[in-house]
This record gives C-alpha cells, sequence and structure tokens, in this order.
C-alpha cells in the first residue's frame, strides 16, 4: 500500500516559549462567574477579542479548586492564544492566574473589579484589550514543524458506524502521525468501561498502565455511588442508542479505536500539561464533549479532532474542533457541521489507510488557518468541569 | 465488489453491524468481516436500520455478546439468528 507523503510542517503561530499555535486569539478570561459581564462587554467593544464565560470560580476549594485554576491557566497558556486579560472580582486569585500565564511570556494583564465597578473597569479593560488585539493582529503564519501540533481527540454522538469507521480513521491518523513527532491525547475515563483492561495494557510502562487502572477505578466507584439505576439514561446516550449502540461495553470498545495501536505514555490529571515528551497521554476527563475538549485545550493541545456518529455539534473557543463521520445519513442531513465524510468506508470504496489519509489533509488545513464547521457556525463552547459543590 | 449489508469487525464476533439504510425480513445479506477481508450471507429476520446490530446465531439468556472480539454484554432474551440485537434483548454486564 502507497501512502501520500505526509507534509512535515504547517503554517503556525509562533510563540514566545517555543509553542506554535494554530489560532491566533486574544482572550478575556474571567476568573469566575460575576467577572463574565465585564468581559463579554470589553470583547464586545474591542474587535479581535473574544471573552470566555463559565459559571463557577466562587467558594470552591481543594481539588476542585486546584482544578479551576489549572484550568484558567492552561487556556492562557495555549499556544492559541497570542495574548490574555483577565478580570476577576477580586485582586487575588487574578493575579494568581496572571503570574502563572506570564510565564510563557506572552502578553498577559489582569484586573478585578471590587472598589471599581463594572463600568470603569470595562473602560480601563478595553484600553489594554484594544493594545492587545491590535498586536496581535501583526502576527504572521510562520513554518512550523509538525511536530508542534498537539493533537486531542475525543468522539461524541457516537453510533456503531464511530467503532467501525470514524474513530479507526482517527486511529489510523495517529499511528502515522506519532512517529512525526506529535503530541497526542485521548480521555474520557468512563466511557472506557468495558474496554479498561484492553485499554490498560496499551500503556507503555507499567506505571501508566497502573495509573490508568486505579484513575479509572475511582471514576467508576464515583459512578456507582451517585448513580440511581444502571446509569441506562446516560451511557450509552439516548443518541447513541437511536445509532445502534447498545451497552456502554460496546461503545468503550468503538472509543478505543481512537488511538489506533499507539501506546500511552502517562496518565495526566484533569488540564494537566503532559511533561514526557512527545507521544500519546491519557487524560483523566469526563465524557461530556465541551468538558472535555476544554480540559484538553488547557492541558495545550491546538488542534482536535471529533468523530460523531448521530451528529454531535460543539466547538470550543481557543481549540478548532474538526469533525468527521461515517455516518451518511448524518453527513447529509448535518453537512454543516461535518469537515470530512468517511462514510464510504461503510461501502468499502474507502479503505482506513486513505480515509487516514483525508483526515491528515483535512487536520492540516485547519492547523494552516481554514475555518472548521463549528468555528464558522460561531461554537465556543468553554465548560469548567466541577469535581464537587462549593463551599 | 459485492455490495456490503452488513460489517462484521472480527471473526469471532457473533453480532454485525447493518450499514445501509435498512434490511428487511427475509433479506438475503451479504457480510463482510473486515479483521481477514472474507465475506459471507445471513437472512434477515426483521428490519433492522443502519448502524444497528444482527445477530449471527441463536442466543438464549445469559449468553455473551461477542464484538470487536470481547465481551459487550449479556442476553436478556432469547434471540434467533438473523434477528435484531439492542437494548430489548441485551444488557450491560457493568453498572
Amino acid at each position: 500500500m502507497v501512502n501520500m507523503d505526509i507534509p512535515k510542517s504547517f503554517l503556525g503561530y509562533k510563540r514566545e516559549n517555543g509553542r506554535a499555535g494554530t489560532r491566533n486569539h486574544v482572550i478575556i478570561l474571567p476568573v469566575d462567574d460575576i467577572s463574565n459581564a465585564c468581559a463579554e462587554a470589553v470583547s464586545n467593544n474591542i474587535k479581535g477579542t473574544i471573552a470566555l464565560p463559565h459559571s463557577y470560580g466562587r467558594l470552591q476549594f481543594g481539588a476542585d479548586l486546584e482544578l479551576h485554576f489549572r484550568t484558567m491557566i492552561g487556556t492562557g497558556k495555549n499556544p492559541n492564544v497570542a495574548a490574555v486579560i483577565v478580570i476577576g472580582i477580586e485582586p487575588k486569585w487574578t493575579k494568581r492566574i496572571v503570574e502563572a500565564i506570564a510565564k510563557t511570556g506572552k502578553p498577559v494583564e489582569g484586573f478585578s473589579i471590587e472598589g471599581v465597578g463594572d463600568i470603569d473597569t470595562i473602560a480601563k479593560v478595553s484600553k489594554k484589550a484594544q493594545e492587545f488585539s491590535m498586536w496581535a493582529s501583526e502576527k504572521q503564519r510562520e513554518e512550523c514543524p509538525i511536530s508542534d501540533l498537539w493533537i486531542s481527540v475525543k468522539c461524541g454522538e457516537s453510533d456503531t458506524t464511530s467503532g467501525l469507521a470514524s474513530n479507526p480513521t482517527v486511529g489510523n491518523l495517529m499511528d502515522k502521525l506519532e512517529p512525526l513527532g506529535v503530541h497526542l491525547c485521548f480521555g474520557e475515563t468512563s466511557e472506557l468501561t468495558g474496554a479498561e483492561n484492553v485499554c490498560a495494557k496499551r500503556g507503555k510502562t507499567r506505571e501508566a498502565q497502573e495509573k490508568f487502572m486505579k484513575t479509572w477505578n475511582s471514576y467508576n466507584d464515583f459512578i456507582l455511588k451517585e448513580a440511581t439505576n444502571d446509569l441506562s439514561e446516560s451511557q450509552p446516550t439516548a443518541g447513541n442508542i437511536a445509532g445502534g449502540l447498545t451497552t456502554i461495553e460496546e461503545k468503550a470498545f468503538g472509543n478505543f479505536q481512537k488511538i489506533g495501536s499507539r501506546e500511552f505514555i502517562d496518565v495526566l490529571e484533569p488540564a494537566e500539561e503532559p511533561s514526557k515528551g512527545k507521544g500519546l497521554y491519557f487524560m483523566d476527563t469526563s465524557s461530556a464533549a465541551a468538558e472535555c475538549v476544554t480540559l484538553q485545550a488547557a492541558g495545550g493541545f491546538n488542534i482536535h479532532l471529533f468523530p460523531t456518529g448521530q451528529g454531535n455539534i460543539i466547538g470550543n473557543p481557543i481549540e478548532p474542533v474538526i469533525k468527521l463521520t461515517a455516518n451518511p445519513l448524518t453527513a447529509k442531513t448535518m453537512s454543516e457541521h461535518i469537515d470530512l465524510d468517511v462514510s464510504k468506508i461503510l461501502s468499502r470504496e474507502m479503505n482506513l489507510d486513505q480515509a487516514g489519509d483525508e483526515l491528515i489533509k483535512a487536520t492540516l488545513k485547519v492547523a494552516n488557518g481554514r475555518l472548521t464547521c463549528a468555528e464558522s457556525l460561531g461554537h465556543k463552547e468553554f465548560v469548567m468541569t466541577k469535581l464537587y459543590r462549593s463551599a | 465488489m459485492a455490495k456490503t449489508d452488513i460489517i462484521i469487525h472480527d471473526k469471532k464476533d457473533n453480532v454485525g453491524v447493518i450499514v445501509v439504510e435498512k434490511v428487511i425480513k427475509g433479506q438475503d445479506c451479504d457480510c463482510w468481516i473486515m479483521e481477514n477481508d472474507t465475506s459471507n450471507n445471513i437472512k434477515s429476520e426483521a428490519e433492522i436500520p443502519l448502524g444497528h446490530k444482527i445477530a449471527l446465531q441463536d442466543f438464549k439468556e445469559g449468553d455473551t455478546i461477542i464484538k470487536y472480539g470481547h465481551d459487550i454484554g449479556k442476553v436478556v432474551k432469547s434471540i434467533k439468528k438473523g434477528d435484531h440485537v439492542h437494548v430489548h434483548n441485551v444488557k450491560t454486564k457493568k453498572w
């Protein structure tokens, strides 16, 4: 089988810390729910900026608070972000986030609202945001090695076509791109249930295998503790069942096809940045699409592949989300959401190797700047993962 | 290449997936086994839509459904070869 020559570079934005972005966003990041209004007012005032409103950031504590900080800081550090404005009600937490993002060398400034009020804060922040936006607009795309791609994957509204074709297409891409030095990430802890032992064996080291089982067991214990029934209303979802998926085990083995024949080198906490070099990582995440992609983006991943069966429509404000489907009905009825149609695998007019090549081409186009369907439709779901109740 | 109605992941699997819009009762269906690129046939005993599973053998209560070469759940109501396999006759062994 003759494969295509994989391009060795893409056009990205080189950042101060050596990473490269596929996008050049200036973000207005609220530390907490009550700073959303201010952040959104600034992004309305100043073109070329984007506000990332969310629902939390007050009275959180312990591991849940640490995750909140890790998500905020990681989002700001992501190489798809050129510059950051942080707005919080109080100065202390704002400062902690600003200082951590500043370590990347990118422009970042923090503001707090208490004692000033929304209106004067908006005026002050708008001036700084204008400066950042105009500065970032001068940045040019430059040739970057393909190893500067950090690719995360997550599937959604899966059906049996996901396990047959669209997830294995992602696996085929992983098998081809991992040797070129890219970083890769999969997650969805609960959705590996039934395939957990098979997945654990893909850990490259015994330590990685044990860490995976510990993470999966902890998630499974939590589900068993909180579940009021057999979870059949949630996993598989109604959409999954309509698409022919019967049990969580069947969904899990389909899901697992996304990593091809790769082995993972480490297990990451939610929103944790990988630190063991190139290769595949597993991140402990929820299987809810927006939560998972938000955590992966905060881990530093700069482009996302999202196979869907019945048609999940998720996007992310900073990490472009590329959708592929092998379901011919979804490709037809929801074409404005689908970046790549691989349904010809099912009719055997295309093989997995060809589909993997098509996905590599689509990924590089988006890395070079082509908008994804989700971006063009304005999907910017930024959803914080919350571990437990606030104090 | 013959038109494929059903794809089977692994030669150990006892269910296959419908990959055309639907198959109708009594239809002689063409199956393709991905793992070893071989083909066979099965007669459908029900109308089954795209993406849903067909039984490749008879099952009785308590039997295990194999897909991807792995255990994906237990039979809770007997199933005849060629019938629709889904949430009405198969349940998870987890949760």
